[in-house]
């Protein structure tokens, strides 16, 4: 689903983010991607999202080469992928209603099906109850719950999760966690990016560490702990 | 927490629903993004305003000068009857001397026409127009002579000027005189005016494009974060192009009706002592305004400037909006 091929991110001050770096998750597969501050996590992230470019190797995310991918398909390519952000990165003068819906309504869905799919995916994030509210009403779990539920609304085959615990306490932070194992569960593939190493040993899935931009690690484990 | 989603009891089963058809989720989208964008422009009211006088005012001033000058040279046309030579008789010419002289000029080449005016037409005419009527009644003789309106059958000025010279010269004339040829130096002058009001036009409306161009690059701006998070979600470009187009849309149109609104306002306020002046040289002159022409293409053209200043700052500044 996602595999990476020596690939390095040179950004254009001239550091280099990640230096050959190659990795394979498969469909359906979940992992986390951990290291340092600065390790080079979000720039992975960036780059199966085409938000940046890979100066060298290769890139296939859902049997497209990346580097092969003209830029007006790259809405395409986003459009199969649900992202969510460290900062959330929600409108903060829409409700939660259309902060969710913001894929559905991109990609051309008809109204009824955006209330269907938005309710729903709210509803699995335990959010039903506050769709008309707006994100500043909402404590900082919360939103990082209401970015997930935008990020999985339009059934995308790939979630891109970055630092979805950043600031969550303990018990929340592994709610949040099993949210992403249950879309796991239905088939899609997860990648988040987190430093919340122990955590992510007690869940137990696979986990690719991150060093000044090199690979340095690549646990697996079999089977998944829940 | 979670609760299935199962729909209340007392609705009927949900039937399937058919496969979407594109273009209508197309059609409602753009519908909805055409009137948010008007909603938009709503939300901050005197702003918008400003930036629609601006535009109005822009527009107003060729759009007035315009009519004005459609004016001017439908009353000229109206005056125009090709060149005139006005022959004034000697007082002694009777009736029936001036019809043989009519007569006899008829069969010049360079003479279309010759209309006799009798002083008795002469002196109706001139009391009508001067309003000195009844000091006119007073007089016991009739004091105007006989005079002949020869039509040109030619244009050229010269010949005109050469024939009018000649017929001064014949015993029967008191005095010739070319009739209004101020005209044919007013239409010179319409010509270039006219020019002058097309090139002013042109600026101006490179001034509206202008205006509207930095409006709506300042409304990308202000949504900068909300395009870079429609782009995370797979917006295309043409996804976030049109709200700003319909938004130069309505600038335009907006624009567009307050510059008619300036012009009706002007013109009626001119309508006044344009129909004294007509009134004296005994016209039946009609003050174009704007019609139902003329106004439709006014909007449209401030909308298609509207548009197209739109496109133009969106292509410029969309493609440097990119997530991060
Ligand atoms: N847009 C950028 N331009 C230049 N350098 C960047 C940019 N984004 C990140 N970096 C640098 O790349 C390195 C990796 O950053 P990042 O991927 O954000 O790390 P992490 O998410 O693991 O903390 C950091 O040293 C950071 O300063
Ligand atoms: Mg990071």
């Amino acid at each position: 689903m996602i595999i990476f091929n020596e690939v390095s991110k040179r950004y254009p001050a001239g550091y280099e983010a990640l230096k050959n770096v190659s990795f394979h998750l498969k469909p359906g597969e979940m992992a986390f991607l951990t290291g340092h501050s600065g390790a080079g996590k979000s720039t992975l992230l960036r780059l199966i999202a085409l938000i940046e470019r890979n100066s060298n190797g290769q890139i296939v995310v859902n049997g497209q080469h990346l580097g092969r991918l003209p830029t007006y398909r790259i809405p395409y390519l986003r459009r199969r992928i649900g992202m969510t952000f460290q900062d959330h990165r929600l409108l903060v003068d829409r409700t939660i209603f259309d902060n969710v819906a913001l894929p559905l309504v991109v990609a051309g869905y008809r109204p009824q099906e955006i209330r269907r799919r938005v309710r729903a995916a709210l509803d699995k994030v335990g959010l039903l109850t506050k769709e008309k509210n707006y994100p500043i009403t909402l404590s900082g779990g919360q939103q990082q719950r209401v970015g997930i539920a935008r990020a999985v609304v339009h059934k995308p085959a790939i979630l891109l999760a970055d630092e979805p615990t950043g600031n969550l306490d303990p018990s929340l932070a592994k709610e949040t966690m099993q949210l992403f194992a249950q879309f796991n569960q239905v088939g899609v593939t997860v990648l988040i990016a987190s430093h919340a190493l122990s955590l992510i040993k007690t869940l137990g899935y696979r986990t690719l560490m991150l060093q000044h931009g090199h690979l340095v690690g690549d646990t697996r484990i079999s089977r998944p702990l829940r | 927490m979670k609760r299935p989603l199962t729909p209340p009891p007392n609705t009927p089963p949900r039937r399937k629903t058919p496969p979407p058809k594109l273009g209508n989720v197309w059609l409602s989208h753009q519908m909805s993004v055409f009137l948010a964008s008007l909603g938009h422009l709503l939300r901050s009211p005197l702003a918008s305003l400003m930036t629609t006088s601006v535009i109005g005012i822009a527009l107003a001033l060729p759009t007035g000068l315009y009519l004005l000058l459609e004016n001017v040279r439908n009353l000229s046309y109206e005056w125009d009857s090709s060149v005139q030579i006005s022959l004034f008789l000697k007082q002694e010419v009777d009736e029936a001397k001036a019809h043989i002289l009519a007569d006899q000029l008829l069969q010049r080449p360079e003479i279309s026409n010759v209309q006799i005016i009798t002083p008795v037409q002469a002196l109706q005419e001139y009391r009508n127009l001067s309003g000195f009527g009844e000091a006119l009644t007073a007089l016991e003789t009739n004091p105007l002579p006989f005079v002949l309106i020869v039509q040109l059958a030619t244009n050229d000025t010269q010949a005109g000027s050469r024939l009018l010279e000649q017929l001064g010269k014949m015993p029967e004339v008191e005095v010739a005189q070319f009739d209004m040829l101020w005209l044919k130096r007013l239409f010179t002058m319409i010509e270039i005016i006219r020019r002058g009001v097309l090139i002013l036009a042109t600026l101006l409306s490179l001034a509206v494009l202008l205006v509207i161009g930095n409006t709506i690059r300042l409304a990308i701006y202000n949504r900068r974060e909300e395009i870079e998070i429609y782009k995370l979600f797979g917006a295309t470009n043409a996804f976030i192009r049109s709200p700003f187009l319909y938004l130069g849309f309505w600038y335009g149109l907006s624009g567009g009706a307050i510059a008619w609104g300036i012009v009706d306002l002007s013109f009626w306020l001119l309508q006044t002592p344009i129909k004294q002046l007509t009134a004296l040289y005994h016209s039946q002159f009609q003050l174009v305004t704007l019609d139902l022409i003329s106004t439709p293409i006014l909007l449209l053209t401030s909308a298609l400037l509207g548009i197209t200043g739109a496109w133009l700052a969106v292509g410029r500044h969309l493609k440097e909006i990119q997530p991060s």
